[in-house]
C-alpha cells in the first residue's frame, strides 16, 4: 500500500451551502460527475443526494417508501443510530476511520420501508471540487425486510489534477429477503486519495450485489468492501472493472464471508493495467455447509504497469464449495487480426477485445453511463497503443 | 477482380509459395486442389494479409489496387472476405455485435441473416466460445453475408461438417456467390442478380462442395506451385484416380502448366 500523509490535507474549512437545483452545477463538474455514473441533467432518481467537499449540499428523497438524510441529521435523529452506526466497521481500525469518527463532514443515511420496492436507483455523488480538500464521509444503507434498493453512486473530483483525499465509511444492512443493488463509479485524477471501508451485512434470502467501476486514473485506492452472509440462503455478488494508467496504484478486493448455510457467492473482477500498478485481491471464507462461492480475477497488462492477484479461500468446515481462478494476460494477435480481416482497424480491434474482456455488459448498465463507460473504454486503448 | 503474380511467400526461413500466377474475374469462382502442406491455406492467408506470411516477391492486385502491402482491414473494406478455419474465441464479445460491426455502417438485420445460417439462438453468445466445427462454417457464413464482401476466400468449408449442414452451408455459399441478397425494391430479381458479382476462392479436398456452387475453373497447388489448370471436377476425378502424384509428372512436362486433358492422354 502507498503511504499516505493524511497531513497534506485539509479536512475543515472547505464547507459548501445548499444547492436545490444540481443542474445549476458547472458544465465541466457536470461533465466530470457523467463520468462517474451520475447525468446531473436528467436527476430522476427516487432520491438524489450530493456531497461536495465538506458538506452535504443535496439531499432529497422522491419515493416514500425511501428515507434519505444527511449523516449527521440522522444521528441527531435517532440517537447515535445505536443499531448501526459504526457496528461494522471498527473506529479504530485504522488512522482513516479514526479520521472520519472524529469529523464527520456527512455522507448519507439511506432506509427503505419493509416490503417496498423502490423502482428507480437512488442517485448520489461524492465530490470534491477544492485542492487540497480532505473529505470525512460516513454512509449508512438499510434495506429492511422484503425491499428492493439500488443506490448508484459516482465519486469524483472536479478536475483530473485535483489533489483530494477522501475517507468514507460505508456500512451496509440487508434485512431478511431484502436486495441492495450498489452501482459504484469512480472518477478520481492522478492526485487523488482515496481510502473506502465498507462493510455489510446480509441476513436470510438476502441479496447484495455490488458493481464497481474504475476507469481513469487514481493517485493511490486501497478498498477491501467486506460482506458477511449471516443468514441462510443469503447471495453476495461482486463485479469490478478497474483500469490502471500509468501513476495508478490501486489495492483493490472483495471478501465475502459465509456464516450460515445456503449462502453463495460470486466475486469475478476484471482488471487492466496500462502503466499502473493494480494489486487484486480477493477473499471467500465458508464457514457453514452447504455454501458455495467462486472467486475469477482476470487481468490484461496493455503496454506496462504491475499486476498482482491474490486470490484467497478460505474454509472452516468439511464440504464446503469454493473455487478460484486468475489469469494475467495480453491480448493475443490472432483476435485482433480475426476482427482486423471483418475490417476493423487495429485501434477499432483492440476496443471491441478490451471491451468483451472487461465485461461491461454483465452490470446491465444502460443509458448516459454505459455510454460514459464505452467511451472511456475507447480512451484506453488509445493511450495504450 | 484479382490478380497474382509471381507471387512468393515465406513463413519464417520457410518458402512456401514460390511463384504463383493466378487471374480470377469478377463473378468467377476459383477451386483450389492440392495435397496437404502444398500451401494452399498460405495462399489464402497471405491474400488477407495476415501477419506472418511475408511477400518476398511478386504482387497481389484487387480490383485494380496493388494490395500486396496493404493491412489486412483495408483489404476486408476493399472487399475481400475469408471464412476461418480454426477462429479464435472472443469473451464478451456476442455473436450478434461482430455481425453488426462486419456490415460497417449498412443496415442489416442480423436475426434475418442468422435464420439464413439456422444461427439465430447463437446471436447472444460469445463468438466462437465452444462453437462446434459446424457451428463455426455457419457462424464465419453469418459474418460474410453481414459483410457482403466482393471475393469470398473459403478454406475447406466442408470439414467437420455433417450431411445435412453440408447442404446448408453448400446453399448459403451459392447465395453468397450469386450474390443473391434481401429483394431491394424496384428491381427485378434478375436485375438484382446481374449487378452484384461475387467471386470466389475455395479451398477442397473431397469437393462436396461443388454439389452446390458454380465452379468455373480450378487448379493443384504442389509443393508451392500451382498447377494442372482444368474443370475442377475434372480435377476431382483425375486426383480420385491417380493421386497427387500425377502433378509431379505434370509439373515436369516442359511447360510445367499443361491443360490436364494432355496430362492424362501422356500419362
Ligand atoms: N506458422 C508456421 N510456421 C512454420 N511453418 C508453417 C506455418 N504455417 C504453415 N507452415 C508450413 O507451410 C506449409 C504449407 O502449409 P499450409 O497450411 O498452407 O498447407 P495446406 O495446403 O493448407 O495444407 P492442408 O491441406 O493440410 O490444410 C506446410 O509445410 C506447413 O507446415
Ligand atoms: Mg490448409
Amino acid at each position: 500500500m502507498k503511504d499516505v500523509n493524511l497531513g497534506n490535507f485539509s479536512f475543515t474549512g472547505i464547507e459548501r451551502g445548499e444547492i436545490s437545483d444540481l443542474r445549476t452545477l458547472d458544465a465541466s463538474d457536470k461533465h466530470r460527475i457523467l463520468y462517474a455514473g451520475v447525468d446531473l441533467n436528467a436527476c430522476d432518481g427516487s432520491a438524489v443526494f450530493m456531497h461536495m467537499d465538506q458538506s452535504t449540499v443535496h439531499c432529497k428523497s422522491h419515493d416514500p417508501g425511501l428515507e434519505l438524510l444527511d449523516f449527521n441529521v440522522a444521528m441527531k435523529r435517532y440517537g447515535d443510530l445505536p443499531e448501526y452506526a459504526w457496528k461494522l466497521v471498527d473506529r479504530d481500525k485504522d488512522e482513516f476511520t479514526r479520521n472520519v469518527a472524529e469529523n464527520t463532514h456527512g455522507g448519507y443515511f439511506i432506509r427503505t420501508r419493509p416490503g417496498a420496492k423502490i423502482e428507480k436507483p437512488v442517485q448520489s455523488c461524492l465530490f470534491l471540487k477544492a485542492d487540497g480538500a480532505g473529505q470525512n464521509v460516513h454512509n449508512i444503507v438499510v434495506v429492511e425486510e422484503g425491499s428492493e434498493l439500488h443506490i448508484m453512486t459516482g465519486c469524483s473530483t472536479a478536475h483530473s489534477a485535483t489533489k483530494a483525499a477522501h475517507l468514507g465509511i460505508t456500512e451496509y444492512y440487508v434485512k431478511r429477503g431484502g436486495k441492495l443493488t450498489f452501482t459504484m463509479v469512480h472518477n478520481w485524477g492522478e492526485n487523488a486519495t482515496v481510502r473506502p471501508r465498507s462493510v455489510g451485512v446480509v441476513e436470510e434470502g438476502g441479496v447484495f450485489q455490488s458493481n464497481y467501476v474504475l476507469l481513469n486514473p487514481v493517485g493511490t485506492l486501497q478498498m477491501y468492501p467486506a460482506i458477511h452472509l449471516n443468514g441462510r440462503g443469503a447471495v453476495a455478488r461482486f463485479n469490478s472493472i478497474i483500469v490502471t494508467p500509468e501513476g495508478s496504484h490501486v489495492d483493490s478486493g472483495n471478501r465475502v464471508i459465509m456464516n450460515a448455510p445456503d449462502t453463495r457467492c460470486e466475486i469475478i473482477s476484471r482488471t487492466i493495467t496500462t502503466g499502473g500498478v493494480n494489486i487484486a485481491r480477493g477473499h471467500i471464507a465458508g464457514h457453514a455447509v452447504p455454501c458455495r462461492g467462486h472467486l475469477e480475477c482476470k487481468g490484461l497488462i496493455l503496454g506496462g504497469g504491475q499486476m498482482l492477484a491474490i486470490p484467497e479461500l478460505d474454509a472452516t468446515v468439511e464440504g464446503v464449495d469454493l473455487s478460484h481462478e486468475a489469469a494475467v494476460g495480453k491480448i493475443a494477435q490472432d483476435e485482433i487480426e480475426y476482427l482486423m480481416a471483418r475490417g476493423m482497424d487495429e485501434a477499432e480491434a483492440t476496443s471491441t477485445i478490451v471491451r468483451g474482456f472487461l465485461n461491461v455488459d454483465i452490470m446491465g448498465l444502460d443509458g448516459p453511463l454505459a455510454q460514459a463507460i464505452q467511451e472511456q473504454v475507447e480512451q484506453i486503448d488509445a493511450g495504450a497503443m | 477482380m484479382l490478380k497474382i503474380e509471381d507471387l512468393h511467400v515465406s513463413i519464417g526461413e520457410r518458402e512456401v509459395l514460390r511463384g504463383i500466377d493466378l487471374h480470377i474475374k469478377e463473378g468467377e469462382t476459383f477451386i483450389l486442389f492440392g495435397p496437404n502442406g502444398s500451401g494452399k491455406t498460405s495462399l489464402l492467408m497471405t491474400l488477407m494479409g495476415f501477419s506472418g506470411y511475408a511477400v518476398t516477391s511478386g504482387r497481389i492486385t484487387f480490383r485494380g489496387q496493388d494490395i500486396t502491402r496493404m493491412p489486412m482491414f483495408e483489404r476486408a473494406r476493399l472487399g475481400i472476405g475469408m471464412s476461418f478455419q480454426r477462429p479464435p474465441t472472443i469473451h464478451g464479445l456476442k455473436t450478434r455485435h461482430l455481425v453488426q460491426m462486419c456490415a460497417r455502417g449498412r443496415d442489416i438485420d442480423p436475426e434475418a441473416l442468422a435464420a439464413k445460417v439456422n444461427f439465430v439462438d447463437f446471436l447472444e453468445r460469445d463468438i466462437n466460445a465452444g462453437f462446434s466445427g459446424g457451428e463455426i462454417k455457419r457462424s464465419e457464413l453469418l459474418q460474410l453475408m453481414a459483410q457482403k464482401p466482393g471475393l469470398v476466400l473459403f478454406d475447406e468449408p466442408e470439414s467437420g461438417v455433417d450431411l445435412e449442414n453440408m447442404q446448408l452451408i453448400g446453399k448459403v455459399v451459392r447465395r453468397l456467390l450469386d450474390g443473391e441478397v434481401e429483394p431491394l425494391p424496384g428491381l427485378s430479381m434478375k436485375a438484382q442478380k446481374g449487378k452484384v458479382r461475387t467471386s470466389g476462392l475455395i479451398i477442397t479436398h473431397t469437393g462436396y462442395i461443388l454439389d452446390y456452387i458454380n465452379a468455373d475453373r480450378g487448379q493443384v497447388l504442389y509443393q508451392g506451385h500451382l498447377c494442372c489448370e482444368a474443370r475442377p471436377r475434372d480435377i476431382l476425378e483425375h486426383i480420385r484416380s491417380y493421386g497427387y502424384q500425377e502433378c509431379i509428372k505434370c509439373l515436369n512436362e516442359p511447360s510445367g502448366l499443361q491443360p490436364l486433358e494432355i496430362t492424362r492422354t501422356a500419362s
